[in-house]
């Protein structure tokens, strides 16, 4: 009777397994949701770190899961799309070796330290990343982290030899197709139907990552004469991205979309740390106030009157301190250096004081102090000399701070950079996405979601990850709905879209 | 052919089907449930120890003993068209068991013993699905155990009843939360498991045989609440880290298993047809919520509101005493969901159901009968919504899509001496 039980029941087993419920529109029809005009069958993203799915200072394999190309690739799959591979990192630790040395650094995660204060640190273990491992295959994500737009034309930019000279990109390395590859070419090869494009960031990112301690190469249409922390000349910027354009759409007349440059304003790593971070009791003031007297009342008006300085300049470098939060003293490149006129008469001050008033002048609200400027401010770097304070008698260096003057020149370029980029867009018939006006509206009071708002407050807010400039998978999230949307107005489509509540933020852990 | 038209005019009249609401296991009886789940006042068979105790010293044999096993097949697909996530429930076969013995101690009274499980669930879906910060996978058993007297007052009229003694367990999984991992990405998830939870409640029940062919009956099962005082909470995942407080500590729930009343009417007609209607109320609003109480204080307790309401259930068997050696059944319910707007959680996705049943029993000698008998629940499709999740305060809904059926076959045995 047993056996009649247990055959019985085996045969109705294999009977209702096949008697699913089935919905009268499943999601899964082909035909639930509209590809338009648009023709997803070959996706290629091509960009920078924000492509990759770069987050807390490193690129790593849950990053690159949640990374926009990725998720959007997901959606495309219930409308026609094809495979989508990217050039998976190792591990989770993220960091990059070169034949067994490491190149880059692990992510960040929040830990909390011995005071019980959570903060950002690098976390730790050997990366297991070689970028002399080639990967083999064509991958349809092709951001390269650190990229510029001219890289992405650039030959031997995957060139492992030239990594060392920062000639070529470690991480493009693991996937370019030969050592003289390009990424844009590499990207066109695979003949996309459609395409992303999202460059331009680091042409200005790094120049105001360093605190303007780069060129405004303005002017200078030759980028290989550039430095790394340089921003690109726009007509450069413009050359390159149209070319890059037109190589993706190519005689396949591909559909894309195509994605503006954020202000640096609207990121964490230029609104976080407070331009009068330091605090003062009335009688240290007083104290400062005296020591800085003779540099107010003597020297500035006497360069002036010389006609060394501008009274402008005179007034801006003026120091004053009081009692309550007070900006910290810095060393700004774009003033007029009087080092060496403070060495001979009538000053004829000690080398080491004729220096330190050399570009000194005191942080304005204005100002931008960078994120990694909250681990120096107020520290005593030497620690024989407690009166050696950062900010207060030892200037900030230049590349901490970026001036409203060094703001300026981001901004001019970024605003280029997106009038060619919007111009573009209109004039090929191509999806736009205003990633500038996105991330000012998360950081102007943020954006509801489903879960709460999401802000571009450092480490709270949600959109950004730890290293205060790349966003979170919730960020990322956040940015591939907004790409789906305009792609779907464009194209006439329905690709449907992600709950961003859905999407991680920080990693928590400890060491 | 007779008996056909009066289960299809039977079916129109009730516009929508399943197998019970919330997490009540409607599959008491095969004899029974062939004929829609009705019994309290069907004078057949042992089965009455669960459905009508009093109707056991109607019984004409001295000894009647019935036991049975089925199978539940349940299937749920959820889809969400603005995400386009799907997702199909991977639950695995539940075997619900009964086990009935009464006897004729003297012709005014009888004794009885049933085991029987009414409540239970078992729900898994994929691991990480998008709705896994609700449930993962869910086991719920709730074995009740009931002695019973009957005592005959006379030919028209007995009562009967017992205590009934539930030994209970539940196991639950789910993710911590929308986005909670560890360092390498894998989800922060609980697991709570309570067992050897035990209760007492009790059971009445009368008959009253208005003629030979026409019975009415009510039964009465009390709520018995299964109260978990050391649980186990096993969390998974977690990143190390002190701004998470959860580690592994016991834990404190309660879940009841509802009160339950049910009237009924049977006719016999034309010597061989039998006609039953039971109406069930089922008091559903004892639940109002699963709160999780982690021992450990500085892990918040979870509270998951339910807010069932009271529902009813209408039941409709035939049966035909076809040849001296088959008996066959049908029957329908339609089945009120007890849950209400917005708290509709994928743990137990239950609407209203349109549940159909059919069966047969096998006369082998004078003494042993073999009944089978197959249910098939029909929910309809429903867009449906928890809305009672919160992250950090914030009410964050679930919602989508739901189309969730039950197929029961299930195989008895009766024995009368």
């Amino acid at each position: 009777m047993k056996n009649i039980f247990k055959y019985t029941f085996a045969v109705l087993a294999v009977g209702f397994a096949s008697c699913e419920p089935e919905f009268d529109n499943p999601v899964t029809d082909e035909g639930f949701y509209s590809n338009g005009t648009a023709n997803f069958s070959k996706y290629v993203a091509v960009g920078n770190s924000l492509t990759a799915g770069y987050s807390s200072g490193a690129l790593y394999i849950k990053g690159q899961d949640y990374s926009y190309p990725n998720l959007m690739a997901e959606k495309f799959g219930f409308v026609g799309g094809g495979e989508f591979n990217q050039p998976m990192m190792n591990d989770n630790l993220g960091g990059l070796l070169l034949n067994g040395q490491q190149i880059a650094p692990n992510r960040f995660v929040l830990a909390v330290d011995a005071n019980g204060k959570p903060g950002p640190v690098r976390l730790e273990g050997t990366p297991t990343t070689d970028i002399a491992n080639k990967l083999s295959g064509s991958f349809q994500n092709m951001g390269v982290p650190g990229a510029k737009s001219f890289h992405l034309s650039a030959p031997g930019y995957g060139n492992i030899a030239g990594v060392p000279t920062q000639a070529a990109n470690p991480y493009f390395v693991r996937f370019a197709s030969s050592d003289n590859a390009t990424v844009i070419g590499d990207a066109a090869a695979q003949n996309p139907t459609f395409f992303s494009l999202w460059i331009g960031n680091n042409d200005i990112l790094s120049y105001a990552t360093s605190g303007g301690a780069g060129v405004d190469q303005t002017g200078n249409m030759d980028p290989t004469t550039y430095g790394g922390n340089d921003i690109t000349d726009p007509n450069v910027f413009t050359h390159v991205y149209s070319q890059q354009v037109d190589a993706l759409i190519g005689d396949r007349e591909a559909k894309g979309v195509l994605i503006n440059i954020p202000e640096i304003t609207s990121i964490p790593y230029f609104t976080t740390v407070p331009t009068n971070a330091i605090p003062l009791d009335a009688a240290t003031a007083a104290q400062l106030n005296a020591n800085f007297a003779g540099y107010n009342t003597q020297i500035l008006p006497g360069l002036a009157s010389m006609g060394v300085i501008t009274p402008e300049e005179a007034a801006l470098r003026m120091i004053n301190f009081s009692a309550g939060q007070n900006f910290p003293i810095m060393t700004d490149d774009d003033l007029t250096d009087i080092t060496a006129i403070l060495l001979g008469p009538p000053f004829s001050l000690p080398a080491s004081t004729a220096a330190l008033l050399g570009q000194l002048r005191q942080v304005k609200a204005d100002d931008l102090i960078v994120l990694t400027a909250s681990s120096v401010l107020g520290t005593t770097p030497d620690p024989n000399n407690p009166q050696g304070i950062m900010g207060v008698t030892i200037p900030l260096p230049d590349q901490l701070v970026l001036s409203t003057k060094e703001q300026a020149r981001v901004k001019t370029a970024t605003n280029a950079y997106n009038t060619t980029i919007q111009g573009l867009a209109g004039a090929k018939g191509l999806a736009f996405v205003d990633a500038r006006d996105a991330l000012l509206r998360l950081a102007d009071g943020g954006i509801p979601y489903d879960g709460g708002l999401l802000t571009s407050q450092f480490v709270t807010g949600g959109a950004f990850s730890l290293d205060g400039v790349h966003p979170t998978p919730r960020g990322y999230a956040y940015i591939t709905n907004l790409i789906l949307k305009a792609v779907n107005n464009t194209y006439d489509a329905t690709v449907p879209t992600v709950h961003v509540g859905d999407y991680p933020t920080i990693t928590l852990t400890n060491n | 052919m007779k008996k056909l038209m009066i289960f299809a005019a039977l079916a129109i009249t009730a516009a929508a089907t399943t197998y019970a609401g919330g997490y009540r296991v409607s599959l008491q009886g095969q004899k029974a449930l062939a004929m829609g789940h009705t019994g309290v006042a069907v004078i057949e068979s042992s089965e009455l120890v669960f459905f009508n105790p009093a109707g056991l010293v109607y019984l004409e044999d001295k000894f009647n003993i019935s036991a049975g096993v089925s199978g539940v097949f349940s299937n749920i697909a959820y889809q969400n068209t603005e995400t386009g996530a799907n997702v199909r429930s991977d639950s695995p076969m539940a075997t619900p068991l009964y086990l009935y013995a009464s006897y004729k101690a003297t012709e005014w009274m009888s004794i009885g013993l049933g085991i029987y499980t009414p409540y239970g669930s078992e729900v898994k879906y994929e691991n990480d699905w998008v709705g896994s910060h609700l449930v993962n996978n869910i086991k719920l058993q709730a074995i009740y155990i009931q002695p019973t007297v009957s005592f005959k007052i006379n030919d028209k009229f007995s009562v009967g009843g017992g205590p009934i003694y539930v030994t209970g367990s539940v196991n639950f999984n789910r993710n911590l939360n929308r986005t909670l991992t560890d360092l390498d990405g894998n989800r922060a998830n609980v697991e709570i498991d309570a067992s050897g939870i035990n209760n007492w409640g009790w059971v009445a029940s009368t008959m009253f045989n208005i003629t030979d062919n026409l019975h009415l009956g009510a039964t009465y099962r009390s709520e018995i609440l299964l109260e978990s005082t050391d649980g186990d909470a096993t969390f998974q995942n977690i990143p190390n880290s002190p701004l998470t407080p959860f580690s592994d500590t016991s834990i404190k729930a309660a879940m009841p298993m509802p009160a339950e009343l049910t009237v009924g009417v049977s006719y016999t007609f034309l010597d061989d047809f039998t006609f039953a209607f039971d109406f069930n109320r089922s008091f559903w609003d004892a639940y109002k919520s699963l709160d999780i109480d982690f021992e450990n204080p500085a892990i918040p307790d979870s509270k998951n509101l339910r807010n069932y309401k009271n529902s009813s259930i209408y039941r409709f068997g035939m049966q035909y005493n076809a040849t001296e050696m088959f008996t066959i059944r049908a029957g329908y319910y339609f089945d009120e969901t007890p849950v209400q707007a917005g708290y509709f959680a994928p743990e137990t996705p239950r609407n209203d159901s349109n549940n159909f049943t059919a069966g047969l029993t096998v006369n082998v000698n004078k003494n042993l009968q073999i009944d089978a008998s197959f249910l098939f629940s029909h929910f309809n499709e429903v867009d449906a919504s928890y809305d009672y999740y919160f992250e950090d305060g914030t009410a964050v809904p679930f919602s989508g899509t739901y189309k969730t059926n039950a197929f029961v076959p299930g195989l008895g045995l009766t024995y009368k001496l």
